[in-house]
């Protein structure tokens, strides 16, 4: 076992945890934060997909040992004073998800996206979403969603 | 999946990792952001007693810019090739392998030193560390030890890296005058692993290729160079025909390690019309 110090949507845990333990794993399993998901863990769907001090990460393919020092934020983090995230907001407003699954990590991708591009293009939502799948078919919407956040937060219309 | 247990340590210095190296013998592996070391822990593929995170090193995380090289810290991510602006001016070839690695979240963690010690046959950036004439910069007990590329990768995620050995850098030469490259990647679907890469580096004077360098993922058991295709371009017209001759020229008994299910005659015909699209991209760059 190891103690491990990680900040996660601004509280800080303190854990005695097994090294093999699954960053994922322990949002859910031992800080019982469940709205992120794991969808395939194997690295590939992005549901699990969280913000790693400051740059998109996928929880799954990280130890939490490896984070250890480290600030998370996670889809339970990110609404502002209570107000649902513009992402959140978008989303929900465009019809964005269908069953919803993978669209924490959806949102955490995007968020991750906004930070460094405010307004971005639709390919640029489309790359920047490369790693996330969503079997619902529902990518016209996601990325109109995103774009639509991104000018909400403050780039030009 | 869940990996077997092992236990894990961080070391705050290179020498201190080394010593935990070589305390831990064949039990222990080094971690750095782990893109592809947590999925085989999870699979069980390797079954470590130890992880000696390198991670949060510092020094290895530096781009150091020499008179005529860049030395790349291990730990430089995918990311940061991608967007560094010295490895952009000078070492364009890994910015743009880069942008073929993964995803955005996966570019975030994965490292250049991890893709190159992990040296799986298809991965993109070993072949373009081999394009460059790239040299391995290692520590181990025994000092600093420099390796050539064309030495470092000996099979199927096998390297010339002994277990108490640190891969702390990639030196390679700064792109010269003249110089222009492509990555070209083919794979079978969008999340599909490398079924073929070409990494082109080609200068040119005037009409006339003066060099070239070409190395293929996923060609054989490690990156290879087609040698055959540098020697048939020297001196060759910059014409698309004379492209297409000198890529004709590559060995058609390639055997990559994961064949992916396609046949011999597929993947030799693939390999010719990528490399003469990588090389014709590489003029237009």
């Amino acid at each position: 076992m190891r103690r491990v110090v990680i900040t996660v949507d601004g509280v800080v845990h303190e854990s005695e945890v097994e090294p093999r333990l699954l960053l994922v794993h322990f949002l859910r399993d031992v800080l019982n934060l469940t709205a992120t998901t794991i969808g395939c863990d194997t690295g590939n769907c992005g549901a699990c997909t969280v913000d790693l001090d400051g740059a998109s990460a996928k929880s799954c393919s990280v130890l939490a040992v490896q984070a250890d020092g480290s600030t998370v934020t996670t889809i339970q983090g990110i609404a502002i004073r209570g107000e649902r995230h513009p992402l959140q907001r978008a989303f929900h407003e465009r019809h964005a998800l269908q069953c919803g699954y993978c669209t924490p990590g959806m949102i955490m991708a995007a968020r991750d996206l906004l930070g460094r591009v405010p307004c971005p293009r639709p390919e640029e939502v489309r790359e920047a979403l490369q790693g996330n799948l969503c079997r619902c078919t529902g990518y016209q919407n996601i990325i109109a969603a995103v774009i639509a956040a991104g000018r909400e937060q403050g780039g030009p219309a | 999946m869940i990996p077997a247990p092992f236990d894990y340590t961080r070391p705050t210095t290179v020498e201190d990792a080394v010593t935990a190296l070589r305390a831990g013998g064949a039990g222990a592996k080094v971690i750095a952001g782990g893109q592809s070391l947590v999925r085989m822990l999870q699979r069980r593929l390797v079954r470590p007693t130890l992880l000696v995170d390198v991670g949060c090193l510092s020094r290895m995380r530096e781009v150091v810019e020499e008179p005529d090289h860049l030395v790349i810290g291990a730990t430089t991510t995918q990311h940061e090739l991608l967007h560094d602006a010295r490895v952009r001016a000078h070492a364009p070839l890994l910015s743009l392998v880069a942008r073929h690695v993964g995803d955005p979240a996966v570019r975030h963690r994965g490292t250049l030193g991890g893709s190159v010690a992990h040296a799986d046959p298809a991965g993109d950036p070993p072949a373009a560390v081999l394009a460059l004439d790239g040299e391995i910069i290692v520590e181990g007990p025994r000092g600093e030890r420099v390796i050539p590329s064309a030495e470092f990768f000996v099979g199927p995620f096998r390297t010339a890296l002994e277990p108490d050995e640190l891969l702390v850098g990639v030196r390679v030469p700064k792109m010269g005058e003249g110089w222009t490259v492509h990555y070209e990647k083919f794979r079978l679907s969008a999340q599909k692993p490398t079924l073929l890469g070409v990494a082109v580096m080609v200068r040119r004077v005037g009409d006339c290729f003066t060099d070239a360098h070409i190395a293929l993922a996923n060609s054989g058991s490690t990156p290879v160079r087609a040698t055959a295709v540098e020697v048939a371009l020297v001196g060759a017209d910059v014409t698309e025909e004379a492209v297409t001759k000198a890529a004709d020229l590559l060995d058609g008994t390639m055997e990559p390690f994961a064949r992916q299910g396609v046949s011999q005659a597929y993947l030799a015909h693939l390999a010719r019309v990528l490399t003469r699209r990588a090389v014709v991209a590489a003029l237009s760059w």
